[in-house]
């Protein structure tokens, strides 16, 4: 039922309300003397160098692409989850939905196997 | 549709300001405990001085974060840097609203029993999940916000950290919602039961201690806690930011370790129950109400302390063995104990929980044996190939002497 979900809603606008109250109650509490080097880039306190949005390693890219592959396929067995039990109870012994998610983890386990032996997952 | 005025919007609201202050206060109180136990751990006093034990320290903290300068750097996205702080602690909050906090109270006059949490919707998990991992956005909006060096490359660590522990958090609850074919919190908890032995960390040993683990990376705590690791990146994602908006980076990182206790708690400790002491006074009574509400609070509250003691028991975790852990250990663990799980439901005919849990240690000690001979094995060639140059010289002082 979506009435269900309107308590969400509220705690969603006091949660916007309490960062924002804050967020602006601190920008008008607090003191303004903003100097050069105060309003500088905090590098240890050295002139800083270059610019900050430099490359950066790829495997960081490699990391997320690997999540979206393997996070789509985790969510692909909720619904199987959930249905498991009582699927398994009506059709009698659950071999059949056993067997479909072994089909599947076992896809699933080739993948992962391929980006392992190609080294997608190791940081070096 | 006919909406009940009293029953769907004023007693959600009283549980809903009743919460968010419990998640304000419980953060003050952890930032508290969170000091005092440090000293205690390291032979010191900690804050001591404000108030009774130091108690009212969390409350000056903020005083003094609310009247410091708002100090927006010139070369920061302004937008973005403000909205950042925010985008981690609206998350941070709302996903309390799904968590069962105790079971349930009868009051005479009303249709329904009063549900000891804010929102009862039946894909609990998946709402957790999905709103966990919009956290993300805010640490790295922030660090690309703040233009600095040390908040990219925290933000970075952060993000790359999350996202792989985040597979792990998927995959360890799959084997809880096979046994109890629920996505809704309040069912897993009460699918438990009341005795020990039949909680969810006993059936699912290895898929507890994945999902604790990456409990701790998800709220970058240590020994996870390299994207604000000081000797190397100063803060971190929060480098750039003072006063109330570094404060509120704080609170949502200490709301995160709340909610993610209470997530374990229910998930995997049975939620509100103790040995049937939830049931003092019969069920649905108010006291009865109050005692669960008391079992889950010290329940969350001793899993809060384990934070605490692991941050100073545990050094931190070097980048690479940070994703080799995520990757190669708790991902395959955690895919076994699906397996596991289902197949052992299927084949064993009785006394399955026992069988099940049995089955995954053993599971569990024979992929972390494989793994680790598999990681020895590469390190040994990896080894072989880099040793041969540097050797050669070596060799070669050994002929002439």
């Amino acid at each position: 039922m979506l009435i269900d979900y309107l308590p969400i809603v509220f705690l969603g606008v006091f949660a916007v309300l309490f960062a924002a109250v804050n967020l602006s109650l601190t920008h008008l509490l607090g003191p303004k003397k903003p100097t050069r080097v105060k309003l500088s880039v905090y590098e240890s306190g050295v002139q800083p160098v270059g610019d900050a949005r430099q490359r950066f390693s790829i495997r960081f890219d490699l990391i997320a692409m690997l999540f979206i592959i393997f996070d789509i396929e985790v969510v692909f067995l909720y619904p199987w989850a959930v249905v498991f039990k009582t699927f398994a109870e009506n059709e009698g012994s659950g071999l059949f939905i056993l067997i479909e998610m072994l089909v599947f983890i076992g896809i699933l386990l080739l993948g992962y196997i391929y980006a392992w032996r190609k080294g997608g997952l190791t940081w070096d | 549709m006919e909406i009940n005025l009293l029953e769907q919007i004023v007693i959600p609201i009283i549980k809903i300001l009743f919460i968010a202050h419990l998640l304000i206060i419980g953060v003050m109180a952890m930032i508290w405990s969170e000091r005092r136990v440090s000293g205690w751990m390291q032979d010191r006093l900690g804050p001591n001085r404000v108030g009774p034990q130091g108690l009212l320290q969390p409350i000056a903290d903020g005083i003094k974060f609310l009247f410091k300068e708002d100090l927006i750097p010139n070369h920061v996205d302004k937008p973005l840097y403000v909205l950042a702080p925010a985008m981690l602690l609206v998350p941070a909050m709302i996903t309390i609203a799904v968590v069962p906090f105790g079971s349930s109270i009868t009051i005479p006059g009303l249709e329904n029993p009063i549900l000891l949490q804010i929102a009862d919707i039946n894909i609990g998990i998946l709402f957790i999940l999905a709103i966990t991992s919009l956290g993300v956005y805010g640490v790295v909006i922030g660090a690309w916000a703040s233009n600095n060096k040390y908040s990219l490359l925290g933000g970075l660590r952060s993000s790359a950290q999350m996202i792989s522990y985040e597979l792990t958090l998927g995959l360890a609850i799959i084997g809880v919602l096979m046994l109890s074919s629920s996505l809704s919190l309040r069912t897993i908890a009460v699918e438990q039961g009341a005795y020990p032995w039949k909680w969810n960390f006993l059936i699912h040993f290895p898929a507890f201690l994945a999902f604790t683990t990456a409990m701790f990376a998800e709220t970058n705590r240590l020994p996870f806690d390299l994207a604000e690791a000081e000797q190397e990146l100063v803060a971190g994602y929060h480098t750039e930011y003072s006063s109330m908006k570094f404060a509120i980076f704080f609170m949502a990182e200490y709301m995160n370790m709340i909610v993610g206790s209470a997530v374990v708690v229910t998930l995997f400790l049975g939620g509100w129950h103790f040995f049937g002491l939830e049931n003092v006074g019969g069920e649905g009574s108010i006291l009865a109400g109050l005692i669960s509400f008391a079992i889950f609070f010290i329940k969350t509250g001793i899993f809060l302390f384990v934070f605490i003691w692991v941050r100073w028991t545990l050094p931190r975790f070097r980048y690479d063995q940070l994703m080799n852990f995520g990757w190669k250990f708790l991902l395959p663990v955690t895919l076994t104990s699906i397996v596991v799980t289902g197949t052992l439901w299927v084949v064993v005919k009785e006394n399955k929980q026992l069988w099940i849990g049995i089955g995954n240690v053993v599971a569990a000690f024979i992929v972390v044996a494989i793994v680790a001979g598999m990681l020895a094995m590469d390190n040994n060639s990896k080894s072989a190939v880099q040793s041969t140059p540097a050797a050669a010289p070596l060799r070669g002082l050994d002929a002439v002497e």
